[in-house]
């Protein structure tokens, strides 16, 4: 079981490449994750050597995108947590209800499937007339996946099971066309979605908002871009603006826990203090 | 506050069958551990919170679910939680992933056992208990390549023997045990806490 590894060293060294050549930063992402997917494109690409795999990062530009799509996790459901997203429904939307516009940004949306399944929601609230979602992530190509509204047909089962324990009580299959192999979700919800290239790493604040969903991005982070990414966030709210983050993330110790109150249950979702 | 991280670490992995032969080697662990214990078993999502209730039952070391980012202290229970991949990092802190599953499981055996193999090295014990897939074998072998101790439970006494069976044909493995018998060999890797 002998296999091609390259070191933790030789990773930070590509990383500082790609930091250089094309203005994406890693080095501040947990080590160990990023240390596995790079190893595991390296494999998958079949390079003999670091030495080849550097050189064709640094010197081809399309590679270089490859490296940064592929290093990147882009795994998601339609209405990961059902619980959640009942959360959403219960304690969030009728908030969201009283502005007469209502601002959403869901930052690391990969390939969009969260997105829907939170403009699903706002479409059963009637408020998604009312609503817009920015919808942002440091891969183009995935963005380009969820500006489609398309998924593959096989995972309907799940999501629908999602949907339902997520308080739904439609029949999930109105919101798509099943065609072939895939379900394209219904244009009325993708309309009030707005799919845009963000960088939380380099990239500032681009409007104020009353939710923030960003889920299982910042377990990505070392503690030090967690801070930076969560006041990014934190000026990027309205006073009495929520917060809502992935099943296993904290606002505890980070340098914003202040500035912010849990709501009350399990979930992951604060509100931001007035002032 | 600065806690000394634990200097060694011992992991567990399990698939179908492997509750019980988990539940069955815990009691035996000693109260004074000097080492870092991750626990890593194939289940459904839902069942996360009961887990750690249901191992505290069994020893007298704290358990609990791995939290995003806290260290890795001797004498500490960590379960990777439900649905997430549980990694170590250089600093001997844990972070958690939820990238593609492996072999059609997440939390995987290959994806803790491989990263803790990285760091702790030669100080590395991993065990690998009952089940019917073949996660866990990857991360066995690079236990191995690192200079660890690698475990396995004796096949004719798991609940599921293919995982063991397959990971003998495998890897090198330095013990073929029942569960009954590991603790004392896992008590003894693990050193005791000074005090």
């Amino acid at each position: 079981m002998h296999r091609n590894h390259i070191s933790e060293q030789e990773v930070s060294m590509l990383l500082n490449d790609v930091l250089e050549r094309y203005g994406y930063d890693f080095t501040e992402y947990a080590h160990a994750s990023i240390n596995r997917r790079v190893n595991h494109l390296f494999q998958a690409d079949r390079f003999p050597s670091f030495a080849e795999f550097r050189y064709r990062i640094i010197s081809d530009a399309g590679y270089a995108l490859r490296f940064v799509e592929e290093i990147t996790v882009n795994v998601t459901e339609m209405f990961r947590d059902p619980q959640f997203y009942y959360a959403l429904r219960q304690q969030v939307l009728p908030v969201l209800a009283t502005y007469p516009l209502i601002r959403i940004w869901h930052a690391g949306c990969s390939t969009g499937e969260e997105v829907y399944s939170f403009a699903i929601l706002l479409k059963e609230a009637g408020l998604l007339h009312k609503s817009v979602i920015y919808a942002t992530d440091i891969n183009t190509s995935v963005l380009e996946k969820g500006r489609t509204g398309i998924f593959p047909l096989s995972q309907m089962q799940q999501y629908s099971r999602n949907y339902m324990e997520a308080g739904g009580l439609e029949d999930f299959s109105s919101y798509y066309t099943a065609n072939y192999e895939y379900a394209k979700f219904r244009q009325d919800l993708g309309g009030k979605i707005i799919f845009s290239p963000h960088n939380l790493v380099t990239d500032g604040s681009f409007n104020e908002f009353q939710l923030i969903i960003c889920r299982n991005v910042l377990i990505y982070f070392n503690k030090t871009l967690q801070d930076k990414v969560l006041r990014l966030f934190c000026d990027s709210l309205e006073p009495l603006g929520f917060l809502a983050l992935g099943s296993k993330e904290s606002l505890n110790f980070t340098s914003v826990s202040a500035q912010f109150r849990q709501l009350d249950g399990r979930e992951k979702i604060w509100r931001k203090h007035h002032l | 506050m600065s806690m000394a991280t634990a200097s060694r670490v011992v992991l567990i992995g399990g698939s179908a069958g492997g509750l019980q032969a988990i539940l069955t080697l815990l009691p035996g662990l000693s109260s004074r551990m000097n080492a870092a214990v991750i626990i890593v078993l194939h289940r459904q999502s839902r069942t996360d919170s009961m887990l750690a209730e249901l191992l505290s039952a069994k020893t007298t070391l704290p358990v609990h679910e791995a939290e995003e980012k806290e260290p890795l202290l001797p004498g500490a229970i960590y379960i990777a939680p439900g649905d997430y991949h549980l990694l170590v990092e250089t600093d001997h802190t844990l972070s958690l992933d939820y990238s593609e599953k492996i072999h059609f499981s997440r939390p995987s055996i290959d994806v803790t056992f491989s990263s803790a193999a990285a760091v702790f090295g030669e100080d590395t014990m991993a065990v690998l208990l009952s089940g019917a897939n073949s996660d866990g074998v990857e991360g066995l072998a690079d236990v191995h390549e690192a200079g660890g101790i690698t475990m396995v439970q004796d096949p004719e006494t798991a609940t599921v023997d293919f995982m063991p069976r397959h990971a003998i044909q495998t890897v090198p493995v330095d013990h073929v045990l029942a569960a009954d018998v590991m603790a004392s060999f896992i008590n003894n890797f693990a050193g005791v806490l000074a005090g």
